[in-house]
């Protein structure tokens, strides 16, 4: 039997080496972001990037479209019955173009892209982990983090804040089809109070802004993940759950901060 | 070309967790000869090879290949050593995005400016040596497992380096395959002065084609020598190895508690226990 100090100091011993084993896989993501991201591509760098831009950003395309989509389309709806109470139903373009921008297309797309986008890196990062092709690839001389991750990370980097500028203009008009042509609202006032009250650089300007960090923070986590899980199939599922955990969670949470920041005059 | 070892291992020590593969392992492995590694599963020879490529890192110890200190070299140096080396990894670690052709093209695109119609013929040419040509244009899940590895075998040898590592070659080859790579293995060796290490448990192709031998167990090296003298090895671990005999002093076993205490007591940790 192990008497009651020896039992509480090794509770104690297995927390401080959990700590311990958290800074070390912040330090680990750290260093793996610095060494494959900074990084100047040669022309098959380039090429590399282009290929992946196709299945990152132009494979995500049309999830994103339909959800910007839809959510425009409540967005109409459900104001339109909030406004037309007060008689200002007016200014419904200005309500979603400002929610799509500020928060929405931000927000959703990023979540939609971790599920579509991240979860993939992580598993085709995982399989070539798995079936030893990063360290055959290590062993021909070629330093993976450049050849694999890097056009990853950059491709996650670029197209995401395309994907979320596409779920604005494509969620504005869907807002329009419900409120203009569906529920009546004057189609001038529905454009001349969106331009009037939406400021390019603090609304479309922070969207956007919001957007780039999430894009860095979701697909670094993805291709972490991938590179760092333990090289098995139950690895493999278990780091691509956790890249759709982690990101999901780190993008609702930054976006608190963000808001906070940009527009809560902190 | 000189007579200084290609590879020298200067009292290794590795670990992983608590359980020590290797305890104090010396090695030299001559220039341009084929050197053999052999020792039971799970002896930890797969981790040499990951040693001296500088994949994994040593406790203690140092593995100088060309006076090199691998585990000292800086990211950049490691790799354009490895440029010099080629390594057959035990499950081919095909890439699987590539087809066979582009797999064994990967070495030469990246580390040379040939162009097309010459990577088209090298490519070709090696794969011919592993009677593969006519494969070129699969993609790596439509081949066997045997046909993998000889595909690897192609990309290790593409840019002919110095150096060929052969984890399990001859592993899922049919007797005729068996007997082509036996000869191609000792071929480039001949004919190219590669230096070679060959990690196998055949030991009749193994020691048909090795100048020298190594026999690890039980993290330590237990005997080395030309295939002559360990034939007539009188240490009763190489004999027993080398004459594949199911009992002697070489444990078969992973080390383990007394079996009977498994079965009966309560030591084992498992996860209903
Ligand atoms: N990734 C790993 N994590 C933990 N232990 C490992 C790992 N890889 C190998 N080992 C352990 O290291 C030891 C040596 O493994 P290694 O693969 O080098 O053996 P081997 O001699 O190549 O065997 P085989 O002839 O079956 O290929 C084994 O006992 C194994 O349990
Ligand atoms: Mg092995």
């Amino acid at each position: 039997m192990q008497s009651k100090f020896s039992s509480s100091s090794a509770r104690i011993t297995r927390l401080g080496r959990r700590g311990c084993d958290l800074i070390e896989a912040w330090g680990r993501a750290g260093v793996f972001l610095a060494q494959s991201a900074v990084s100047v591509p040669s022309r098959e760098g380039w090429r590399l990037w282009l290929h992946q831009m196709h299945f990152v950003g132009v494979l995500s395309l049309a999830i994103v479209l339909v959800s910007g989509l839809f959510i425009g389309m409540v967005l109409a709806l459900q104001g339109y019955t909030i406004l037309v109470d007060f008689g200002a139903e007016q200014a419904l373009g200005q309500m979603v173009a400002l929610s799509l921008l500020r928060e929405l297309a931000p927000v959703v797309a990023a979540l939609l892209f971790a599920g579509r986008a991240g979860s993939a890196l992580t598993a085709e990062i995982g399989l070539m982990k798995a079936t030893e092709q990063l360290t055959s690839m290590e062993m021909i001389g070629v330093d993976p983090l450049r050849r694999v991750v890097a056009p990853r990370l950059w491709a996650g980097f670029v197209s995401l804040p395309i994907l979320t500028i596409g779920f604005g203009v494509v969620g504005i008009w869907g807002g329009y089809l419900v409120g203009v042509e569906w529920l009546g609202v004057f189609e001038g006032s529905y454009w001349s109070n969106m331009q009037a009250n939406v400021n390019f650089i603090s609304d479309i300007g922070n969207g956007v802004i919001k957007s780039m960090v999430f894009a860095v923070v979701v697909t670094w986590i993805a291709v972490f993940q991938g590179y760092d899980l333990v090289p098995t199939s139950e690895g493999i599922s278990r780091a691509t759950t956790r890249t759709v955990v982690y990101s999901s969670l780190a993008v609702l949470g930054l976006d608190f901060v963000l808001t906070a920041v940009m527009f809560g005059g902190l | 070309m000189t007579d200084a070892p290609f590879i020298e291992i200067e009292e290794l020590y590795f670990s992983r967790g608590d359980y020590e593969i290797f305890r104090g392992v010396n090695m030299t492995i001559p220039r341009g000869k084929v050197t053999a590694i052999m020792g039971p599963s799970g002896s930890g020879k797969t981790t040499l090879l990951k040693l001296i490529g500088g994949q994994l890192t040593p406790d203690r110890g140092r593995v100088l290949i060309d006076g090199q200190d691998v585990h000292r070299l800086s990211r950049k140096a490691l790799f354009s050593l490895r440029k010099r080396m080629g390594m057959l990894f035990q499950s081919g670690a095909l890439f699987s995005d590539l087809d066979v052709f582009e797999n064994v093209a990967f070495p030469l695109r990246v580390h040379t400016d040939l162009p097309d119609t010459m990577v088209r013929d090298l490519v070709l040419l090696k794969l011919q040596a592993v009677g593969l040509r006519g494969a070129y244009r699969l993609t790596p899940a439509e081949l066997s497992g045997g046909m993998a590895r000889r595909v690897a075998l192609a990309r290790a040898v593409a840019l002919d380096p110095e150096l060929i590592l052969y984890d399990e070659p001859f592993v899922g080859q049919d007797p005729i395959s068996m007997g082509v790579l036996v000869q191609l293995i000792k071929r480039l060796n001949q004919a190219l002065q590669l230096t070679s290490v060959v990690v196998s448990h055949d030991i009749k192709e193994t020691l048909s084609i090795a100048d020298y031998l190594y026999l690890i167990s039980d993290g330590q090296v237990i005997a080395h020598g030309t295939p002559q003298t360990l034939d007539t090895n009188q240490d009763p671990r190489v004999s027993q190895f080398i004459h594949g005999e199911p009992d002697g002093p070489v444990p078969f076993h992973y080390p383990a508690d007394a079996f009977y205490r498994d079965i009966l007591g309560d030591t084992m940790t498992t996860k209903a226990g």
